[in-house]
């Protein structure tokens, strides 16, 4: 009878934990879908056809073992922009400049990778993904400075520092630190020594482990910690957050310094574990991916890592796609916007499922008012 | 006594608020007259190209403020911009009409800012974040659908204006330009007199200060500020149409190259108005001007990253030192509910 009894309650309370569940990631769920659908007419519409592009799509990402290990290599970069944008979003910060952190961050740690000499692995390896994050903390400072003292909106200054970055990132790759060896005439620097590379286990890329572990260190600082009740309250309501006497003007230039922190140990990954050096254009747009994968992870740090999963399965596909179905990859950007059209306007994947809206905290961006 | 002391006041209350504008465009016209006497053929040059570099930074602008006046903050600009670009090319390549495509070019514009609205205003969704989905979408779409290869049929060319063309230094600057130019001055003005001189003015603004208030007096929030973002998406659009069909007559990917952001620096920096909208284009385009310039010369020894920067890093410098400085709409980027 007892027994019975609470096997009863076991069982609802499994059932609302899995209602629960629906209520959270049925959105991201279905807005995935919608988008992979439209997606599918826009390829039927340009004349390839939809199946042969995605199936092309899922044996580039998941058909094998080497495969799956490209996609996890992929992933990985993600994860960290990903985070990026999903911690500033907490405290109520657009950072779309996680692009030019990175940068700075892939650069940082090419070139502690190949100008410090002597060192062994254990070293090395921590001091040029340190170095990296380092300076993609330092370049987020500047738009975390600017907001609070001038008021100057992130969004626009972190557009315009990915510009300023791309420039300065290719001038040093063409000028004071460019690869000098014989026969080289691209903008590159010289390649990282081994004891800096990130290796593999199996195809298991150690980064890919080391971005979860990050997430699940964001997650700890975020709802764990004095400091992380403080950034989520600054998003939440930056008026009551002054009212209780926390620093606002500080939070914000710690969320930023922190973002462009992981947005830049994002770049050195990229170029201690996949590049190999630093060379302009080979991480384009890894940046600018955070701010969907963000949004399709919720803005919740384990969300991001599902999330960037998918995008970088996408990516790893997309070259099997283009080659065998002929379709170009830029379809994949177009189901990337459709899928952060779909999950920021949730009322309207809601109406179309009617799936009831969970009560959860909503964090709004600062308009250019609030700003100061 | 009492009078001219009234009078001094008005005078630093004047100066208060124009003396740094006076102050750059005294500035630039001493540098621009004793440029002219240095060497007048390249001072027209960046003069001329002064002119067409603003264009498009204008008229983003003058579509990013028409929004913002109504209460509808557009980060998308550059996607509008992008966008438009391509189907006003595309137009072209197709029918070898360059009023077809600039139409085109502008219909783009207008159904962006229709979707941007619908997103904003219907749905009430982040205005920032719709933004963002306008330009990912209008990359990816271009992207996507950019095959290499494609050739314009010509592209819209310089129109001398009689004899007002032939006046020494403003003729050539001024009065022999390419017809969206020329329509971005006249915009200027439209936009101008709608603004602060119609009815229809007088309501955007109301709905980009007091929506609330705007509504219990019979203004329809809703229409205003679709109608509002549409139209501006529609001047956005021929900006677009500038870059592909007057500027460069061909499409490359991402060739807006960050235009849609620089215009929103330049509506901040004009404070909100179509006027000193156009003053703060015509400066960021000396800046790029003068960059070209010394990239086509190579007159110092400064490499190009650092000069291809300084467009960005005058945004940023300009945007923190004025966005605290101007009256933002009340209502900028807040959704309306009607109660």
């Amino acid at each position: 009878m007892e027994d019975k009894k609470s096997s009863h309650l076991i069982v609802r309370r499994i059932l609302a934990w899995l209602a629960g569940l629906w209520q959270s990631l049925g959105v991201p769920l279905l807005a995935v879908l919608l988008a992979l659908l439209i997606g599918a007419i826009i390829l039927q519409i340009s004349g390839a056809s939809p199946v042969d592009a995605y199936s092309a799509l899922f044996k580039g990402a998941f058909g094998s073992s080497k495969n799956l290990g490209r996609t996890l290599e992929k992933a990985t970069p993600l994860i960290f922009s990903g985070l990026a944008v999903a911690f500033a979003f907490k405290a109520g910060l657009f950072n779309i400049g996680a692009q030019g952190q990175l940068l700075f961050g892939a650069l940082a740690s090419a070139f502690i990778g190949f100008a410090v000499k002597g060192l062994p692995p254990y070293i090395h390896i921590p001091l040029a993904l340190f170095g990296g994050a380092a300076a993609g903390a330092l370049y987020a400072a500047i738009p975390g400075a600017l907001k609070t003292y001038t008021g100057a909106h992130e969004v626009i200054t972190t557009i315009m520092l990915n510009y300023i970055a791309i420039n300065i990132t290719d001038y040093f790759a063409d000028g004071p630190l460019k690869d000098t060896s014989p026969g080289n005439i691209v903008a590159r620097t010289p390649a990282i020594l081994d004891s800096a590379k990130i290796p593999s286990i199996q195809s298991i890329p150690i980064g890919f482990v080391l971005a979860i572990l990050i997430a699940v260190g964001v997650w700890w600082l975020l709802w764990r910690t004095t400091i992380g009740f403080e950034i989520r309250t600054v998003g939440l309501n930056p008026s009551a957050a002054r009212y209780a006497g926390m620093r606002v003007a500080f939070t914000v230039i710690l969320t930023m310094v922190l973002s462009g922190f992981l947005a830049g140990m994002g770049g050195a990954i990229e170029t201690q574990g996949v590049v190999g050096r630093y060379q302009p254009g080979f991480n384009t747009g890894l940046g600018f991916d955070g701010i969907t994968i963000a949004l399709l992870g919720k803005t919740h740090p384990l969300g991001v890592i599902p999330a960037a999963l998918l995008v970088g399965a996408m990516k790893a596909g997309a070259s099997q796609m283009q080659f065998s179905a002929g379709v170009a990859k830029e379809i994949t950007d177009v189901i990337q916007a459709l899928m952060l059209f779909f999950v920021a306007a949730d009322m309207i994947v809601r109406w179309i499922f009617r799936i009831r809206s969970a009560s959860e905290e909503k964090v709004i961006l600062s308009g250019w008012a609030q700003g100061k | 006594m009492q009078s001219s002391i009234i009078g001094s006041s008005a005078f630093l209350r004047f100066l208060k608020r124009w003396g740094v504008n006076l102050g750059i465009g005294l500035v630039v016209l001493v540098t621009i007259i004793w440029g002219y006497i240095v060497n007048d053929k390249v001072t027209v040059a960046v003069l001329a190209s002064t002119v067409r570099q603003a264009t498009p930074l204008v008229l983003g602008a003058l579509c990013g403020l028409m929004g913002e006046r109504a209460g509808v903050i557009n980060i998308g600009i550059e996607g509008q911009m992008l966008l438009s670009a391509f189907i006003g090319f595309l137009f072209n390549v197709w029918t070898g009409n360059l009023l077809i495509a600039v139409f085109a070019a502008a219909m783009t514009g207008a159904l962006l800012g229709l979707f941007l609205a619908f997103m904003s205003v219907s749905l009430r969704m982040d205005q920032i974040i719709g933004g963002t989905v306008i330009n990912i979408l209008a990359l990816g779409l271009t992207g996507y659908f950019y095959q290499a290869g494609l050739v314009t049929q010509g592209k819209l060319q310089p129109i001398a204006l009689g004899s007002l063309a032939e006046i020494p230094l403003i003729g050539p600057v001024l009065f022999n330009n390419p017809p969206i130019t020329y329509t971005a001055i006249v915009l200027v003005l439209v936009v101008h007199y709608v603004l602060f001189h119609t009815r229809w003015g007088l309501r955007t603004r109301a709905v980009g200060e007091h929506p609330r208030a705007a509504d219990t007096l019979g203004v329809n929030v809703y229409l205003m500020r679709y109608a509002n973002v549409i139209i501006g998406g529609a001047i956005a659009g021929l900006a677009g149409a500038f870059l592909t069909l007057e500027a460069v007559g061909s499409f490359e990917r991402a060739m807006t190259n960050g235009r849609g952001f620089v215009a929103l620096a330049v509506m901040i920096f004009g404070r909100y108005t179509p006027l000193g909208a156009w003053g703060a284009a015509l400066l960021f385009g000396l800046a790029s001007a003068i960059q070209t310039q010394l990239q086509f010369f190579g007159t110092f020894n400064i490499p190009h990253q650092f000069i291809g920067m300084l467009p960005y890093l005058l945004t940023i410098i300009v945007l923190a030192g004025f966005v605290g400085r101007t009256h933002i709409p009340a209502a900028d980027g807040e959704p309306y509910e009607k109660e």
